[in-house]
C-alpha cells in the first residue's frame, strides 16, 4: 500500500520536476530569440523542414476531411431541408476546429517526431556537448531556430487546411451530389465572420504551434542519450502534444465561446 | 599563480549520483606542454575534461583556467574560457548534417566574421594538415572512425586555441595515421605555444611524446612525472601499466560480487 502511494508521488514528482525544466527551456528559448531573428536564415531552413515537406500530408488529408464533412453534413442537413447550407458547415468546422486541431495532431507526427529524433540523436552522440565547448550554445543555433519555425508554420498549414478541406467540401456537395453552386458559396460568405471564427482559428492554431513545437524540443533536449532514450522520447512527444492539443482546444473554445 | 600555469585542479572531487569518481585530485597545466593523462578505462579522464571545460560541476574542489575559477563563471563567462579551448571528443562528435568542410568551418563562421575566401583557405590548411583535404565535401556518415576523428581534430583546433584537449586522438588510426597525429599534435602546440591536454591509453606512443605524464587511479593522482621518470618508477601501479600486464592494484573489472556467488556456485 505504501509502495503505491510512494509510486504515485514519485511519478507526480518527476512529472512536475519536468513541467519545470521544460519551463526553463522555453525561456532560456525566448532569451537566445535575438540570436535567431538575426541569423534568420537558420529559421528559414527550419520553415522549409518542418513546414514545406509537412505540406503533402496536409493536403491529402485536408480535402479527405472536407469531403468526409461535406457528405455527412449533406445528409443531415437535407433532412431539414436546408442543404444549401453546407458551405457554411463545411468552412465553420474546418476554421473554427478541425483545421488547427487535426494540422497540430498531424504536425505533432510529422514534424514534431522529426524535431524530437533529430536533437535527441544529436545530443546522443555528443554534438550538443561538442558545440557547447566551442562555446556556441545550442539553444541559440539548434533549438531557437527551430521553435520560431514551429511556431511561423503552424497557422499557415492551418489555415492552408481549412482552404483545401474547404475545396474539398465542394467537390463532394456541388458537382458530385449538385447543391447549388451560388448558394454554397455565397452562405459562406454570408455567415463566416472574419474576426469570430478566422481570428479565433488563427490564435488557436498559433497556441498549438507554440505546444507543439515546445513539446517535441524538450522531449529531444531531454532524452536519455541512446537509442531507446530516443525512441521513447520520440513516442512521448506524439503522446503529449496530442493530449496537450485536445485539452488546450477545450480551454480556448470555451473562452472564445463566451467572449 | 605562475604566469606560464594555464590549467590547474585543485582538490578536485566529482561524482556521479551514487558513484564517487574522483576523489582528489591536483594537476597543472603549464602552458606550451602536451601533458597526458593516463589510466585505466573508466577511471574518469574523460570527465576531467568535462570539468575543464565547465559542463559539469565538481563536488568540491576547483578547476582554474586562465586565472579563473571554471564553475564560479556565468554563462558569458564559461563561453569566454571555452573560446580559448578546442576539444577533440572521444567518438568525433561531428555534426551529421553537414559536410566535413562545414563541420571545419563551423567555428570559425560562429566566432568570426571573415570573408568566404578567408574561411575557405583556413578550412583547408586545416584539412590538409590532417590529410584529409580531398574529403572536404563528404558527409560525416561516409566517413570511417579514424578519420572522422581526424576531421574532429582539424575542427577543435579551426580557431587556434591556447589550450586543446584531445580525448583519446589514437584509438582506432592506423600506425601511419598515428604518427601524423603524433607529429600534429607537437606542431600545433610548439607553433601556437598552445597546451596541450591529451586522455590516451597509449603507453608507447605518450611515452615517447608527451613531456609529462598524470596517472589517475581510485580517484586520485597515483602517480606523476615526465616519461623518462616514470620509467624508473618502482610504484607496482605504474609498472603495471607501463609493461600492460593484467593482474595489479589496478582491477580490470568494474566493482562487483564476488564472481561465484553471481554465478550462484
Ligand atoms: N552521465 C553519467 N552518469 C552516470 N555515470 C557516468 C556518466 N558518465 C560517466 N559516468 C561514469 O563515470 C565514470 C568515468 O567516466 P569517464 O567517461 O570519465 O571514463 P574514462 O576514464 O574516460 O573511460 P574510457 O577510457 O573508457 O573512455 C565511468 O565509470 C562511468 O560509469
Ligand atoms: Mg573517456
Amino acid at each position: 500500500m505504501l509502495d503505491f502511494f510512494e509510486k504515485i508521488g514519485g511519478t507526480i514528482r518527476s512529472k512536475i520536476t519536468r513541467l519545470g525544466a521544460a519551463t526553463r527551456l522555453f525561456f532560456s528559448i525566448i532569451s537566445y530569440s535575438s540570436d535567431s531573428f538575426k541569423r534568420f536564415n537558420l529559421t528559414i531552413r527550419e520553415i522549409y523542414f518542418t513546414g514545406v515537406l509537412s505540406l503533402v500530408i496536409i493536403v491529402v488529408s485536408a480535402f479527405f476531411v472536407g469531403m468526409v464533412l461535406g457528405l455527412q453534413g449533406y445528409y443531415t442537413l437535407q433532412k431539414y431541408g436546408s442543404s444549401e447550407a453546407i458551405g457554411v458547415l463545411v468552412a465553420l468546422a474546418l476554421v473554427r476546429e478541425l483545421g488547427p486541431v487535426v494540422t497540430a495532431l498531424l504536425f505533432a507526427g510529422r514534424a514534431g517526431t522529426a524535431i524530437t529524433a533529430e536533437i535527441g540523436l544529436m545530443k546522443a552522440t555528443e554534438q550538443l556537448s561538442a558545440m557547447e565547448m566551442m562555446a556556441v550554445s545550442p539553444v541559440a543555433r539548434i533549438v531557437a531556430p527551430r521553435f520560431w519555425a514551429g511556431i511561423i508554420t503552424m497557422p499557415l498549414l492551418a489555415s492552408i487546411f481549412s482552404m483545401v478541406g474547404v475545396l474539398g467540401g465542394y467537390v463532394v456537395a456541388v458537382p458530385l451530389i449538385g447543391v447549388d453552386e451560388g448558394a454554397f458559396w455565397s452562405q459562406m460568405q454570408a455567415n463566416v465572420d472574419f474576426n469570430y471564427d478566422i481570428v479565433n482559428g488563427f490564435i488557436k492554431s498559433v497556441v498549438f504551434g507554440i505546444a507543439c513545437t515546445i513539446i517535441a524540443l524538450f522531449e529531444g533536449y531531454d532524452a536519455p542519450p541512446t537509442a531507446e532514450g530516443v525512441s521513447r522520447a520520440t513516442t512521448r512527444t506524439v503522446v503529449t502534444s496530442s493530449l496537450a492539443v485536445l485539452g488546450l482546444d477545450f480551454v480556448l473554445t470555451s473562452f472564445m465561446l463566451t467572449v | 599563480m605562475q604566469k606560464d600555469l594555464i590549467v590547474s585542479i585543485k582538490d578536485l572531487a566529482f561524482g556521479y549520483a551514487e558513484r564517487q569518481i574522483h576523489k582528489k585530485i591536483n594537476m597543472n597545466f603549464h602552458r606550451g606542454k602536451v601533458v597526458a593523462i593516463m589510466g585505466g578505462s573508466g577511471c574518469g579522464k574523460t570527465t576531467i575534461l568535462r570539468l575543464i571545460g565547465g559542463q559539469i560541476k565538481p563536488s568540491s574542489g576547483y578547476v582554474e583556467v586562465d586565472g579563473q575559477i571554471v564553475h564560479k563563471q556565468g554563462r558569458k563567462g564559461i563561453y569566454e574560457l571555452r573560446r580559448k579551448m578546442g576539444m577533440l571528443f572521444q567518438h568525433g562528435a561531428l555534426f551529421s548534417d553537414l559536410s566535413v568542410f562545414e563541420n571545419v568551418a563551423f567555428p570559425i563562421r560562429e566566432h568570426t566574421n571573415l570573408s568566404e575566401e578567408i574561411i575557405k583557405d583556413l578550412v583547408l590548411m586545416k584539412l590538409n594538415a590532417v590529410g584529409l583535404r580531398g574529403a572536404n565535401q563528404l558527409m560525416p556518415t561516409e566517413l570511417s572512425g579514424g578519420m572522422a576523428r581526424r576531421v574532429a581534430l582539424a575542427r577543435a583546433v579551426a580557431l587556434d586555441p591556447d589550450i586543446i584537449m584531445y580525448d583519446e586522438p589514437f584509438a582506432g588510426l592506423d600506425p601511419i595515421s598515428m604518427g601524423v597525429i603524433c607529429d600534429l599534435i607537437r606542431t600545433l602546440n610548439d607553433a601556437l605555444g598552445a597546451t596541450s591536454i591529451i586522455v590516451t591509453h597509449d603507453v608507447t606512443e605518450t611515452f615517447a611524446f608527451a613531456d609529462y605524464i598524470y596517472f589517475i587511479a581510485d580517484g586520485i593522482v597515483a602517480a606523476e612525472g615526465s616519461p623518462s621518470d616514470l620509467k624508473k618508477s618502482q610504484l607496482p601501479f605504474v609498472k603495471q601499466f607501463v609493461h600492460s600486464q593484467k593482474d595489479g592494484p589496478v582491477p580490470f573489472h568494474y566493482q562487483a560480487n564476488d564472481y561465484s556467488q553471481d554465478l550462484r556456485l
